[in-house]
C-alpha cells in the first residue's frame, strides 16, 4: 500500500510504497498504476510506476495537488482487474564481440564465463518497470553472486540491443545512448517499435522474461 | 506533389518541428517533448491565425536559412531572435512578434537567437508531417515523431498541406522577460545533502553550462555535498526536477528528459519558471529560491491568464 503522498513540484504527486525492492511492492505500485490508468482522471497526463513509487504527473491548468491526492487517496486498487501479464522469450548472443564487459564481469564475480551465462540464462525476470529512454525493461532479481556496480566511466554509445547488468538488475538497451551497465550480449529483437503507437512495447511491467542464447549466426540472420 | 513549400538551405544547429508534445506515455519511457518554451509558441501560433496546437519550427542559437516558393504565406517568429526577409531585390530585418507577408521566391534567414536559446517560426498553414501519439514533435533520442525523429537537414524539402485563408497581419507588443531566480520547490530528497550543501543551492550562483540540450540544463557551481546516498533506487522523473549526481553539480531535466532516474532530487522548478528557465543560455547565472507549494499553484495561476491574456489581445 502507499505509504506517503507527497508533492513532486507543483505538478506531480509522489507516491511512496517503501524503500525496499521487491516484486509483492512492486506489484502494489503496478496495480495502483492500472487502476488510475484506466480510470481516467481529469487532468492526470503521465504516470511513472518504478520499483517502489508511483510519480502521477498532472496538468496543473486543469487540477492541482490536494484534488489528486483526494482521489488517489480514495482508489481501491482491488477493483482493477488481474494484472495480464505475459512470459516472453528474449534471444540473446553473447559472442565475445557483442559481449563487452564479459572480462570485467569474471574479474568482479570471480565467476568463469560459463558460470555467469549459465547463470544469467537461467533464471526467469520480473519485469519492474520501463523506461529511461522509450522502451527500456528494468528485469529483476540477479542472484547474489551476479551483481555488478556501473561502470566507473560509462559508454558515451552503448550499441541498440545490448543487454547488460548492475546492481540485482538485468536491462536492454533499445537505442544506442550513453550508459554504465555490463554488457553481456546482444539481442536482435526490437524491443520497442515506434511504429505500434498502441503497444510499442515489447516487455510491459509485471511481465516475466528469459533469456535464450544464440549463436552468432543465428543473431546475423535474426531478421532475414 | 505540394505545390507550397519550403527548402532548407541551412538547417541551424538544433532545428526540430515542435507542438504542445505527447502525454500519457512516461510508463513507457517517452518524454512531453513539446515546445520548449510554451508562452512563444502560443504566440508564434496565435500570430499567423493557427490553431494554437499547430505545429512550429523550433530552433536553438542558430536558426534555419529557408527558401519559400508557393502561393502567399504568413509567418511570424517569436522569442529574442535576430532574422532578415529576402525579397526580389531587398533584404529587410525582421522584427519578432510582427508577422509578415511572403511569396514564391522569398527567403527567411534566421540568424541566431539573442542572449537566448529557443526561438519559434511559424508559417501560417499546416505543415505536411506525420504524427506519433498525437503529435509530430521531435525526439531526437528517440527518434519519434515527424522527419524520422530527426533534427531538419540541408538540402530538405517540407511541404504545406494547408494555407490558412486568413491573411490579416497581427502584432504584439510582448518582451520576453529575463529572471535571475528561479523558484524552486524542495525536492524528495532534499534531507540527502548537508546543512552547507542546502545553504548552498539557495544562496550561491551557479553557471548554465554548454552541455545543455532539449534534455537536460547541467549547471556549474559550489558543490553540493550529499551526506546519505548519491544514488537513489531508480524513480519516476518530470520536467524541471533538478537532480544532484556524485560530482555535486546539478542538473535539471528538461522537456525531452530520460523518464526514469536515479539520482537523488534536491528541489523542482515551479511550472510557472518553466519557459523563463529554457531561455537561459550557456553563461547565465542562475540563483534558485524557495516557494511552497500554494504560492507556486497562484503564480502558476497567474502566470497562464497572462499567458491567456496575451493571446486575445492578438
Amino acid at each position: 500500500m502507499i505509504k506517503n503522498i507527497s508533492n513532486l513540484g507543483d505538478a506531480a504527486l509522489y507516491c511512496d510504497f517503501g524503500n525496499e525492492v521487491n516484486k509483492s511492492i512492486n506489484s502494489q505500485v503496478i496495480k495502483y498504476f492500472k487502476t488510475i490508468k484506466e480510470k481516467k482522471f481529469e487532468g492526470i497526463n503521465n504516470l511513472t510506476p518504478s520499483y517502489n513509487k508511483l510519480i502521477i504527473s498532472y496538468d496543473l491548468k486543469k487540477t492541482n495537488f490536494k484534488e489528486v491526492k483526494n482521489y488517489v487517496e480514495n482508489i481501491n486498487p482491488e477493483d482493477s482487474e488481474d494484472i495480464n501479464s505475459k512470459k516472453l522469450e528474449i534471444p540473446v548472443c553473447c559472442h565475445e564481440n557483442l559481449s563487452m564487459d564479459i572480462k570485467r564481469l569474471e574479474e568482479i564475480l570471480k565467476l568463469s564465463r560459463e558460470k555467469i551465462l549459465e547463470n544469467f540464462l537461467n533464471k526467469e525476470y520480473f519485469c519492474y518497470m520501463t523506461g529511461f529512454i522509450a522502451g527500456m525493461p528494468f528485469l529483476g532479481d540477479l542472484d547474489e553472486n551476479m551483481r555488478a556496480q556501473r561502470l566507473e566511466t560509462p559508454r558515451v554509445k552503448v550499441p541498440k540491443g545490448s543487454v547488460a547488468l548492475t546492481e540485482q538488475f538485468a536491462n536492454i538497451y533499445t537505442f544506442e545512448s550513453p550508459g554504465g551497465w555490463n554488457i553481456l550480449g546482444n539481442t536482435p529483437l526490437d524491443v520497442f517499435d515506434s511504429s505500434k503507437e498502441d503497444k510499442p512495447n515489447l516487455i510491459n511491467p509485471g511481465d516475466t522474461v528469459v533469456f535464450k542464447e544464440i549463436t552468432l549466426d543465428q543473431y546475423k540472420n535474426y531478421n532475414e | 506533389m505540394s505545390s507550397n513549400y519550403l527548402d532548407i538551405i541551412r538547417p541551424g544547429i538544433n532545428t526540430t518541428f515542435q507542438d504542445k508534445g505527447r502525454d500519457h506515455l512516461y510508463h513507457i519511457g517517452i518524454p512531453f517533448s513539446g515546445a520548449m518554451d510554451n508562452r512563444n509558441y502560443l504566440i508564434a501560433n496565435k500570430l499567423v491565425n493557427n490553431n494554437l496546437d499547430s505545429a512550429v519550427i523550433e530552433f536553438a542559437y542558430q536558426g534555419p536559412h529557408i527558401k519559400y516558393s508557393g502561393e502567399k504565406i504568413n509567418f511570424a517568429i517569436t522569442g529574442d531572435v535576430i532574422f532578415s526577409i529576402k525579397k526580389k531585390d531587398t533584404e529587410i530585418e525582421g522584427k519578432c512578434y510582427e508577422s509578415y507577408q511572403i511569396e514564391n521566391g522569398d527567403e527567411i534567414n534566421i540568424i541566431s537567437t539573442n542572449k537566448s536559446v529557443y526561438g519559434y517560426l511559424a508559417l501560417g498553414g499546416e505543415f505536411d508531417l506525420k504524427f506519433q501519439w498525437n503529435s509530430c514533435s521531435i525526439n531526437t533520442k528517440a527518434n519519434i515523431g515527424s522527419n524520422n525523429g530527426k533534427k531538419l537537414d540541408v538540402g530538405q524539402r517540407i511541404n504545406l498541406k494547408k494555407i490558412n485563408s486568413n491573411k490579416d497581419i497581427k502584432k504584439t507588443n510582448y518582451i520576453n522577460t529575463k529572471i535571475e531566480n528561479i523558484r524552486v520547490i524542495k525536492g524528495t530528497n532534499f534531507d540527502y545533502f548537508s546543512e552547507e550543501g542546502k545553504k548552498i543551492f539557495y544562496e550561491k550562483e551557479f553557471t548554465v553550462s554548454k552541455l545543455s540540450d532539449r534534455m537536460g540544463m547541467r549547471l556549474e557551481g559550489p558543490k553540493i555535498d550529499n551526506i546519505v546516498n548519491t544514488n537513489i533506487k531508480s524513480e519516476g522523473l518530470i520536467k524541471g526536477v533538478i537532480q544532484v549526481p556524485a560530482d555535486g553539480n546539478p542538473i535539471i531535466m528538461l522537456s525531452d528528459h530520460g523518464t526514469i532516474g536515479g539520482y537523488p532530487k534536491i528541489g523542482v522548478v515551479a511550472s510557472v519558471d518553466y519557459d523563463r528557465l529554457v531561455q537561459m543560455s550557456p553563461g547565465s547565472k542562475i540563483k534558485f529560491k524557495e516557494i511552497n507549494l500554494s504560492d507556486a499553484e497562484t503564480l502558476f495561476k497567474l502566470y497562464e491568464m497572462e499567458t491567456q491574456n496575451l493571446l486575445s489581445q492578438i
